[in-house]
C-alpha cells in the first residue's frame, strides 16, 4: 500500500507485484516483449525500463512499488534506449514484414512503429535457420525469433511439457528443440499456448486455408463444418463487436457465404461425449477399476498423459472428444446417397486449439481406414478468411445451424470452459432440471478460474470425488499427487490449457485480461439462454441413439482401434 | 545408438551423485571426462535418469562452453587468449596450430582424432604467459615454433 | 580422529608443531606453473634424498610460483622454473632441475650454505632469502601469507600456522550476532568487484524469516588477467574454508558451495583434499568441536561460462541450471541458492575473514585506507617487468605499484596505460597513476578494482585493438538473455572490428557511445551493465588513437596488420628490388639500385617486404 509518483502525477497502489503494473494501471501503456503477468518475471527485452528522480534506470518489470517513489517513464533518454533496443532487435530479425503471418499484430512491428525506429543501420549477420513445419499444428520460424523466452516459460512453466528450450547462449542462443530436433519429433503435445505468447511469427500455426478456399469453390465437394463452443465467444472483438459476444449465428452465416454446405454445432458432439463419459464413470465406479476416469476430450492431455505417465493411460476415457464423436456420426450420416447426393464429403471443424490438428491424424480417429474429420481450422484462421473473403461480418444477419445436428445442450457449450465438461456430467447425472438443481450445480465449485478446482457430489449415496485442472502444469503437479497416493479421485477433468478452450492455442491474439473473462463469461451467457440444459434432454440426440447410431455406439463413439482399420 | 558400455558407465556415474536436477552439471562433467565429449545419447539418457527433460538437459549442456557433443581428440590443446597471452601474442601460436592440425575456427578436431584445438578465456596462468595446455597441463611461454615441436612429441614422433 | 572440544583441538596443533619440528623445510612449489616446470620430479628426487635424515621435511604443494618473484628484465619466476624454498634459511631457489637436487641437499640442507647460482639476482645484488627481495617489500602480505610458505596438501600444515583458531575463538567465545558486528565495524567490503560492505551482507542474511540458509564461495574467477582466488585456492585453502565456515556460523547455515571454475584443475584438488581433511580431524561436519554448529561444503565445479562469476548466474549453475543473471530483487540475501536466504563472497573476501576475527575490527581498519580497510591482492601482468601475484594495503598509488613493485616498464619501453578491473573495468593512463587504489577513488575515476586484474601496457600497445579484444571477450561470454548485451555487445564489436581492420566509418565513434550509454543503463545484470566500460574509458583518454584509426586509416603502434604503414628507409635501401619482386601487389617502385618505395594505396599490408628485405630496410611507421 502507498502512492508513489510516476511521471509528474501521483498514482496508488495496493498489492501490485511491480511498477510496471502500477504504470499500466495509471493508464500508460509502457512497452515490453517479455512480461506476461501470468509468466515469471523474465527481465530480458529491457524496453520497460524506468527512471527515477536520481537519474538511476532499471526495469520496471522486476521492480516492486515502494511509497514515495518517484518514476519517470518516458523522459528523451528513456524513448531513445528503447528505440535502440528495438532497432537492434530488428537488426538481428527477418524483415520480410509484409508476407509475414504476423503482420499486423506482431508485437515488435507495431512498437518498433511507435518508437518511430525508421531506419536500421545494422546489418542482419545472423545465419539462416530452417524452418520447422513438422508440426501439424504450428510452425516454427527462429528468424523471427527475438529471444523473449515467454514460449519457453509457457512450455516448460506452465504447462510443464518443455519440448523447447533456449540452446547456446549470447548471440547464438536460440530457441529450439534439444539437439535442434524437429517438433515432430518431440514429446510436443500442439497446445499451442508458446504460439500464444509469442509476440512476433517465430511460432505460428499451421494453416489450412488455401486447401479449404478450393474445396469451397468445388462444386462436386460436399463441405460440412462444426463449429466448437469456445469459437463464438472470440471472433465478435476481432470485428469490433463487444468481447465474449456469442456470434454463432452470424458465424453461421458466414460460413454459408463463404460456400460450407452445412454449419454443424459441435456442442452437439459435447452432448454425446457427456452421455457416453457419464455411463462410463458410472460403469468404473461400479466395477472399481481404472479410477481416476480422465476425461479425453482435450486432445494435448491426452498426448501428454501418454507421453509423460504412460501407467494412466488406461484410466483415460475411452471416449471420443467431441470433435471426433462429431466426426463420425457425421462421416457415417452421409454415407447414405441420398444425403451425400453423390458428392465427395469434406468434414472440417472449426476449433480453439491447434492440438485438433493433430488429434485428426490419430489412428483412432479414423472410421474404416478413413479420417473422420479431414480439416481443422483454428479460429484465427477462420478470422483470416473471413477477412479475406471481404464479408462484414459485424453486419451479418443471424442464421440458425444447420439439421439435424444443429442444436447443443447448454451444458455441451460450456464444455469451452474448464469446469464445464464436470459440470455437464453433473446435469447428466443428478436429478432435477430447475434453475435451483442447476445453480446448486453451478456453485459446487466447478467453476471459476482456478487451475485446480475440487468438488464432491453425492450419486445415489455414494460420495463421488472430482478435480478440474486446467493448464498441463497443473494437470502434471495433481498427476504426481495421485501418483503418490496424496489425494484420490474418481473423475479428473484435463484441459491443456489454462482456463480451458476458450484460451485455446488457436484463438485469435492477444488476449488480456478482459478478453480472458469476458469469453469465458459469454459461454456461461450462453447457457443461460438455451432452453436445454441436459445433454440427454437434447432431442436430436434421442433421436440420434434410436436411429443412425443403434447398434454403432461403441463404434462410431469410442476410442476404438480396431474400428479405426479398414473392415 | 551407443554401445550398452556407455550406459552402464552412465549408471555408474549417475550413482555417484542425487538423482535430481542439480546433479545434471557434475554427471555430464563425469561422462566427459571419461569419454572426452559428452554423446548426446547420453545426455538425454541422463535426462531421463534424473528427471529432467532432454530440452531441458540440453538447454543447460549447450549453454557452457566445456561441453561437447562432438568427440574430441586424444590431446585437447587449449590456447589461452586471455589479456596477458594475448599481448604477448597468443594469435600467432593458435593460427600455428590450426595450419599444423588442418583446422580453423569452424573445425577443432584434426581428422584422425589426435588433436582437438581450442581457445580459452584465461587459464589464469598470466606469469607463463603465452600458455596453452595439453589435456590439462600447462605449457608455459610458447611460441609458433615450440608448438610444433610439441606436436611432433605427442604424436611420438 | 575427530577432534571433540576445544581442549583437544589445542593437543593436535602442539601436535602438529612437534611434528613439522623438523630441523630443515623443504618447500617445493607445486603450483601450476612449477609443475609445468617439472617441480614433481624435483619433489621425488628431494624425497629420495632425504628419506633417511629425519631432520628433513620435504613439502610439496605449496604455491610460491604464483608469488612470482620477477628476475630483472622481461622473465617471470615460473617460466624459468621450478621454486624451491629452503627453511629456516628462508632460501629461494629458482630455476630448478631435478640435476641441482643433490647439490642442495649436501650444500644446503647438510652444510647449511646457500648455492649462489640458484638464488635471485637483480641489478646485481644476489637476494639470499625471499623476504629481503624488493618485490615483496613494498607488500603486505596477509591474505598471502601461507601462500608458498606451508604445505597446501596436508592440514598439519595449516594447523601449525593458526588455521581454524578464529573459527575456535568464534565459536567458544563469540556468539553468531557479534561476529557478524565484528565484520560490519571491520568494514571488510567484497573482494569480488563492486565492493559491498561483507558484514551489511551477512546482517541481511541473518535477518531473514527463512531459516535454511546457504554460503556460497565465488570462486569462479573469470576475469582475463586475473588470478588471485587461484592462488589462494592453491595455497592456502584451509584459510578461505575457515572464512566460509565463520560466515556459516554468523548466519547459521549448515550447507556450503565453493563453485570453482573447471579451469583451475588443482584449485579444486586441493579443495577437495583441504575439505577431506577437515571433515577427517571433525573440522567439517556434525557438531563441531563439540558444539552446536554443523556445516558441510561441497565443491561445484564451472563448466566454462564466465557469466557465472555473476551472483545469480552462479546460483542457477549450482541448480544445474543455464547460468543466466536473473532480475532482481530480491537480492541472493533475501532468495539466493534455492530461492534461501544466501551469502555469497568470493575466495579473497572470506580469505579476509579469519584474521579480522583473529585480530579485531580495530586492528583491520588500521590497514589501507578507512572506507576501504585491509589489503587488496592483485595479478599484476602485461608489460611490466616483474609481473606476478602481489598484495597491498589499498590506497596504494597506481604509480607504486607499477613502478616500485613491479619495477616499471618492460624493455624500457615508454607506460602506455593500465587496464584495471578486467572486461568490467576500464583503462588509466599516465595522468591517473597517482590515483588511490581503493574502491571509491577508482569508482571516481571511471574504473573498478574489479576481481583485481592489473594488465600494463606500454607504448607499443594499440588501445583501439584492447577495447576491441575486451568487448570480443564480453560478446563471447554474454548470456544472451537480455537484448542490450546480447545484440549491443555485439554491434559494439562490429564496429571495433571494422575501426581496426581500416573500415571505420565517420559515425563509428557517435555509435560506440550511443550503445554504450543505452547498454550501461539498460542491461539486466552487472556484467552486462559495465560491458562497455573498456571502449568508454579508451574513447575518453585516447580519442586521438581512434580517429587516426578511423580519418587517417592509421594505427601508429602497428597492431593493427591493415593499417601498418610500410615504408623503406632509404639510406638503407641498396635498391636491389627483392621487396618489389616479392610483393604481391605490385605496390612497390623504384630502379635498381637506388631506394624503392611503397604505393601506400596498392599496398595490402602483407608485410611480405618486410620479412624479405635483406637489409632490414624496411619497417612499420609510427
Amino acid at each position: 500500500m502507498g502512492v508513489m509518483t510516476i511521471d509528474g502525477r501521483k498514482v496508488e497502489f495496493t498489492d501490485e507485484p511491480n511498477i510496471l503494473t502500477v504504470i499500466r494501471k495509471a493508464d500508460i501503456d509502457i512497452p515490453t516483449l517479455c512480461y506476461h503477468s501470468e509468466l515469471s518475471v523474465y527481465g530480458a527485452c529491457r524496453l520497460c525500463t524506468v527512471e527515477n528522480d536520481k537519474g538511476k534506470t532499471f526495469a520496471s518489470c522486476s521492480e516492486p512499488p515502494r511509497d514515495g517513489m518517484v518514476i519517470y517513464t518516458n523522459t528523451p533518454r528513456l524513448m531513445k534506449y528503447r528505440k535502440l533496443i528495438l532497432e537492434l532487435l530488428l537488426a538481428a530479425h527477418c524483415r520480410d514484414c509484409t508476407t509475414c503471418i504476423k503482420s499486423g499484430e506482431c508485437q515488435l512491428q507495431s512498437l518498433a512503429h511507435r518508437m518511430g525506429v525508421m531506419d536500421v543501420r545494422f546489418e542482419n549477420t545472423k545465419e539462416l535457420q530452417p524452418i520447422d513445419d513438422s508440426s501439424p499444428a504450428i510452425v516454427r520460424d527462429p528468424n523471427k525469433c527475438i529471444l523473449c523466452g515467454d514460449c519457453v516459460r509457457m512450455c516448460d512453466n506452465v504447462q510443464a511439457v518443455n519440448v523447447i528450450d533456449f540452446a547456446y547462449r549470447g548471440t547464438k542462443a536460440l530457441v529450439t528443440p534439444a539437439f535442434d530436433k524437429k517438433i515432430a519429433e518431440t514429446d510436443c503435445v500442439n497446445c499451442g499456448q508458446c504460439r500464444v505468447v509469442c509476440p512476433t511469427g517465430a511460432i505460428s500455426i499451421k494453416t489450412n486455408m488455401d486447401v479449404i478456399w478450393d474445396l469451397l469453390a468445388d462444386k462436386d465437394t460436399k463441405v460440412i463444418a462444426q463449429i466448437a463452443p469456445a469459437v463464438r465467444v472470440a471472433v465478435g472483438d476481432q470485428f469490433g463487436l463487444p468481447r465474449g459476444e456469442n456470434v454463432m449465428g452470424k458465424l453461421v452465416n458466414v460460413l454459408h457465404r463463404m460456400g460450407f454446405d452445412e454449419v454443424f454445432d459441435t456442442s452437439y458432439g459435447a452432448d454425446l461425449t457427456v452421455i457416453e463419459e457419464s455411463e462410463e464413470l458410472l460403469n468404473r465406479l461400479e466395477s472399481g477399476e481404472k479410477l481416476p476416469l480422465f476425461t479425453s476430450c482435450c486432445p494435448a492431455w491426452v498426448r501428454y498423459c501418454e507421453n509423460r505417465y504412460p501407467e494412466f493411460a488406461e484410466n483415460l476415457s475411452t471416449c471420443r472428444s467431441p470433435q471426433q464423436m462429431f466426426g463420425a456420426v457425421v462421416r457415417e450420416y452421409y454415407k447414405d446417397p441420398e444425403k451425400n447426393l453423390g458428392k465427395r464429403v469434406v468434414s472440417v471443424s472449426i476449433m480453439p486449439c491447434t492440438a485438433k490438428k493433430d488429434e485428426i491424424l490419430r489412428p483412432e480417429s479414423s472410421t474404416n481406414g478413413k479420417q473422420d474429420i479431414d480439416y481443422v481450422l483454428t479460429t484465427t484462421e477462420l478470422v483470416s478468411m473471413i477477412r479475406k473473403s471481404g464479408i462484414r461480418f459485424e453486419n451479418l444477419e443471424i442464421e440458425a445451424s444447420d439439421m439435424p445436428f444443429g442444436i447443443g445442450s447448454g451444458a455441451g457449450v460450456i464444455f469451452g470452459v474448464t469446469g464445464g465438461v464436470t459440470e455437464a456430467v453433473l446435469r447428466r447425472l443428478r436429478k432435477g432440471h430447475n434453475r435451483v438443481d442447476m445453480d446448486n450445480i453451478k456453485f459446487s465449485g466447478v467453476r471459476g478460474e482456478k487451475g485446480l478446482k475440487e468438488v464432491e457430489f453425492d450419486y445415489n449415496g455414494r460420495t463421488i470425488r472430482a478435480a478440474i485442472v486446467s493448464g498441463l502444469g497443473n494437470a502434471d503437479a495433481l498427476l504426481k499427487r495421485i501418483k503418490a497416493g496424496e489425494v484420490h479421485y474418481d473423475f479428473v477433468e484435463v484441459m491443456a490449457c489454462y482456463r480451458g478452450c476458450v484460451m485455446g492455442g488457436g484463438q485469435p491474439v492477444p488476449a488480456g485480461p478482459r478478453t480472458k473473462s469476458a469469453r469465458m463469461k459469454g459461454l456461461y451467457d450462453s447457457d443461460v439462454n438455451t432452453q436445454i440444459k441436459k445433454s440427454n434432454e437434447n432431442p436430436l440426440v434421442q433421436t440420434l441413439y434410436d436411429g443412425l447410431l443403434k447398434g454403432k455406439e461403441h463404434k462410431l463413439l469410442h476410442r476404438n482401434f480396431e474400428a479405426a482399420k479398414n473392415e | 545408438m551407443l554401445d550398452t558400455s556407455y550406459y552402464e558407465k552412465a549408471d555408474e556415474i549417475i550413482a555417484r551423485h542425487t538423482r535430481e536436477e542439480r546433479s545434471l552439471i557434475p554427471i555430464i562433467q563425469d561422462i566427459q571426462e571419461e569419454y572426452r565429449y559428452l554423446p548426446p545419447e547420453l545426455l538425454t539418457y541422463v535426462a531421463k535418469q534424473i528427471g529432467i527433460t532432454e530440452a531441458k538437459a540440453y538447454s543447460v549442456a549447450s549453454f557452457y562452453e566445456n561441453f561437447s557433443f562432438e568427440q574430441k581428440g586424444k590431446y585437447v590443446i587449449k590456447v589461452c587468449d586471455g589479456t596477458a597471452c594475448h599481448v604477448r601474442k597468443s594469435i600467432p601460436i593458435l593460427e600455428r596450430l590450426y595450419k599444423e592440425l588442418g583446422l580453423n575456427d569452424k573445425k577443432h578436431t584434426s581428422d584422425d582424432l589426435y588433436f582437438t584445438v581450442e581457445t580459452v578465456s584465461c587459464l589464469g596462468a598470466c606469469g607463463l604467459a603465452p600458455a596453452i595446455t595439453v589435456n590439462d597441463v600447462v605449457y608455459p611461454k610458447m611460441s609458433p615454433e615450440k608448438v610444433v615441436d610439441l606436436l611432433k612429441e605427442l604424436r611420438g614422433e | 580422529m575427530k577432534i571433540e572440544n576445544r581442549t583437544e583441538l589445542k593437543e593436535y596443533r602442539t601436535e602438529c608443531q612437534k611434528r613439522q619440528r623438523a630441523k630443515c623445510r623443504v618447500l617445493i612449489c607445486g603450483g601450476t606453473g612449477c609443475l609445468a616446470g617439472g617441480s614433481d620430479k624435483i619433489y621425488q628426487k628431494m624425497l629420495e634424498l632425504t628419506k633417511n635424515d629425519g631432520n628433513v621435511s620435504v613439502e610439496f604443494g605449496a604455491e610460491i610460483a604464483h608469488t612470482k618473484v620477477m628476475k630483472s628484465g622481461c622473465h617471470g619466476f615460473c617460466e624459468m622454473g621450478p621454486l624451491v624454498r629452503i627453511e629456516p634459511h628462508n632460501y629461494l631457489y629458482i630455476k630448478v632441475s631435478p640435476d641441482d637436487c643433490e647439490e642442495i641437499y649436501q650444500k644446503t640442507i647438510c652444510e647449511g650454505k646457500s648455492i649462489e647460482r640458484l638464488l635471485y639476482h637483480m641489478d646485481g645484488q644476489v637476494y639470499a632469502s625471499q623476504e629481503e627481495i624488493p618485490f615483496y617489500a613494498k607488500q603486505t602480505r596477509l591474505v598471502l601469507k601461507n601462500c608458498g610458505h606451508i604445505d597446501a596438501d596436508h592440514i598439519e600444515g595449516a594447523m601449525v600456522v593458526g588455521a581454524y583458531s578464529a573459527l575456535e575463538k568464534a565459536l567458544f567465545e563469540m556468539t553468531p550476532e557479534s561476529v557478524i558486528d565484528m565484520i560490519y565495524e571491520s568494514n571488510l567490503r567484497g573482494r569480488g568487484g563492486a565492493g559491498f560492505r561483507t558484514g551489511r551482507k551477512w546482517k541481511q542474511v541473518a535477518s531473514q524469516k527463512e531459516k535454511i540458509r546457504y554460503v556460497v564461495c565465488n570462486g569462479d574467477e573469470g576475469d582475463p588477467g586475473a588470478f588471485m582466488d587461484r592462488s589462494i585456492m592453491e595455497g592456502d585453502p584451509h584459510r578461505m574454508i575457515e572464512g566460509m565456515m565463520i560466515a556459516a556460523y554468523a548466519v547459521q547455515a549448515q550447507e556450503g558451495y565453493i563453485y570453482v571454475r573447471a579451469e583451475y584443475p588443482l584449485a579444486i584438488q586441493r579443495l577437495e583434499t583441504a575439505i577431506h581433511q577437515a571433515e577427517e580431524i571433525g573440522i567439517l561436519g556434525d557438531h563441531i568441536l563439540g558444539t552446536n554448529f554443523s556445516f558441510r561444503l561441497h565443491i561445484n565445479r564451472g563448466a566454462g561460462a564466465f557469466v557465472c562469476g555473476e551472483g545469480s548466474a552462479l546460483t542457477a549453475s549450482i541448480e544445474g541450471k543455464r547460468g543466466m543473471p536473473r532480475v532482481k530483487p530480491p537480492r541472493t540475501v533475501q532468495q539466493g541458492l534455492w530461492a534461501k536466504p544466501t551469502v555469497l563472497n568470493n575466495v579473497e573476501t572470506y580469505a579476509n575473514v579469519p584474521m579480522i576475527i583473529q585480530n579485531g575490527a580495530e586492528w583491520y581498519l588500521g590497514i589501507g585506507t578507512p572506507e576501504s580497510p585491509g589489503t587488496k591482492a592483485f595479478a599484476l601482468t602485461g608489460n611490466v617487468r616483474n609481473t606476478g601475484l602481489i598484495e597491498v594495503p589499498m590506497g596504494i598509488t597506481l604509480r607504486e605499484v607499477i613502478y616500485d613493485i613491479g619495477g616499471g616498464i618492460q624493455n624500457g619501453k615508454k607506460f602506455k596505460a593500465v587496464q584495471i578491473g578486467g572486461p568490467s573495468g576500464g583503462c588509466l593512463t599516465e595522468k591517473q597513476l597517482d590515483s588511490k587504489m581503493d574502491f571509491d577513488s577508482l569508482a571516481k575515476i571511471g574504473a573498478m578494482i574489479g576481481s583485481g586484474g592489473l594488465v600494463i601496457m606500454d607504448e607499443n600497445t594499440c588501445m583501439v585493438e584492447v577495447a576491441r579484444f575486451f568487448m570480443s571477450f564480453t560478446q563471447r561470454e554474454s548470456c544472451g538473455k537480455c537484448v542490450p548485451c546480447r545484440e549491443g555487445t555485439k554491434r559494439m564489436l562490429e564496429i571495433l572490428e571494422r575501426i581496426v581492420a581500416g573500415n571505420g566509418k565517420p559515425t563509428d565513434i557517435d555509435e560506440l557511445r550511443e550503445l554504450a550509454d543505452m547498454i550501461e543503463s539498460t542491461a539486466l545484470c552487472g556484467l552486462g551493465k559495465s560491458a562497455p566500460k573498456p571502449v568508454i574509458s579508451t574513447l575518453n583518454a585516447f580519442a586521438e588513437e581512434y580517429r587516426e584509426h578511423i580519418e587517417d586509416k592509421k594505427c601508429k603502434t602497428g597492431v593493427c596488420t591493415n593499417l601498418r604503414q610500410f615504408q623503406i628507409d632509404l639510406d638503407i635501401c641498396k635498391g636491389c628490388s627483392k621487396c618489389a619482386r616479392n610483393c604481391p601487389a605490385g605496390a612497390i617502385e623504384g630502379e635498381l639500385k637506388s631506394p624503392y618505395h611503397i604505393n601506400q594505396e596498392k599496398c595490402i599490408k602483407c608485410g611480405a617486404c618486410m620479412e624479405q628485405c635483406p637489409f632490414k630496410a624496411i619497417s612499420v611507421a609510427r
